[in-house]
């Protein structure tokens, strides 16, 4: 089979890509024990200025710092990529302001009522073998993709 | 699963050094572009699946390997597990992060990576989803 129909852009850098965000979710893991999910880091981090019963649940307070610091590498490891292995020229996208605002708001309010994202659900459910993130991953590869599909038919985006 | 509230500054270093692996594989593999997000869900593009795969395979043999290995992590107690569950609020919030993700292309991990690419388009994307997590908590904590 050809592979430049499944993957036009080439396909190393994807796989290679994804062995590094392996390697981190297993560096934590190693050191820590902690379970490197990132869409908490935003129920977490407004945990430091709302004083609701919501926000001051354990599973929050208790690990807000960590997940500040993860979510700092995160930057961190970005920066380094893109200062040392790019071109150094900002990226932009043409996907419009509305529906990164929109689009956003849905991932976040989403992702912490599902208690999972893609790394949540997909990278560490999905690495600790646990059925019901293989049904989230599922459910929101199926919502992702119909609407992905709609917008481009639509001519939104 | 709540973890230690007081960081030592070696956990802080590997904590941040993990990140970074995170985020420089992000980068890497372009799940920082929306765009080439938006074309995998248009199936343009296989490449997320083999990023997903790839990230799955190491974190599967860490997860599965390091707590028959060890007793304990090198700096922490005890070897988390985060239980994930099936229930309304699953579906719906995974349904709901779906149709966020499709709009928009981009997911929590490179909303926060694309900070280090000068990418200040994606801010756009990183307010929403704070405000989405916001209202989220401000609603299930009325209920």
């Amino acid at each position: 089979m050809d592979l430049s129909i499944l993957f036009p852009y080439g396909w190393a850098h994807y796989l290679l890509g994804g062995l590094f965000i392996g390697t981190g979710v297993a560096l934590l893991f190693l050191f820590t024990g902690l379970i490197g999910g990132m869409s908490s880091v935003f129920s977490s981090t407004w945990s430091y200025l709302l004083r609701q019963p919501y926000f001051q649940q354990a599973r929050y307070t208790g690990s807000r710092g960590w997940r500040l610091v993860y979510a700092a590498g995160l930057v961190v490891g970005a920066l380094v990529w893109w200062l040392g292995f790019a071109d150094g020229t900002p990226l932009h996208t043409e996907v419009p302001t509305w529906a990164l605002l929109v689009g956003g708001f849905l991932v976040g309010y989403g992702a912490r009522l599902g208690n999972g994202c893609t790394s949540g659900h997909g990278i560490c459910g999905l690495g600790s073998l646990q059925w019901p993130s293989l049904l989230a991953v599922l459910t929101f590869m199926a919502t992702a993709f119909i609407t992905a599909n709609l917008m481009s038919f639509w001519g939104l985006a | 699963m709540s973890g230690p509230t007081k960081m030592s500054p070696a956990m802080a270093l590997v904590v941040l050094a993990s990140g970074a692996l995170f985020g420089f594989g992000l980068s890497l593999s372009t799940m920082v572009q929306p765009e080439v997000v938006l074309g995998f869900l248009r199936l343009q593009d296989g490449g997320l699946m083999l990023v997903m795969g790839g990230a799955v395979l190491v974190t599967l043999l860490a997860y599965r390997l390091l707590p028959r290995l060890l007793k304990r992590p090198l700096l922490g107690d005890t070897f988390h597990q985060h239980p994930s569950q099936w229930n309304r609020d699953t579906l719906q919030g995974a349904a709901l992060f779906g149709i966020g993700w499709g709009l928009c292309g981009v997911c929590p991990g490179p909303a926060i990576a694309a900070l280090g690419t000068g990418n200040w388009d994606l801010l756009w994307a990183l307010g929403g989803i704070a405000l989405g997590a916001l209202a989220q908590g401000l609603r299930a904590g009325r209920s």
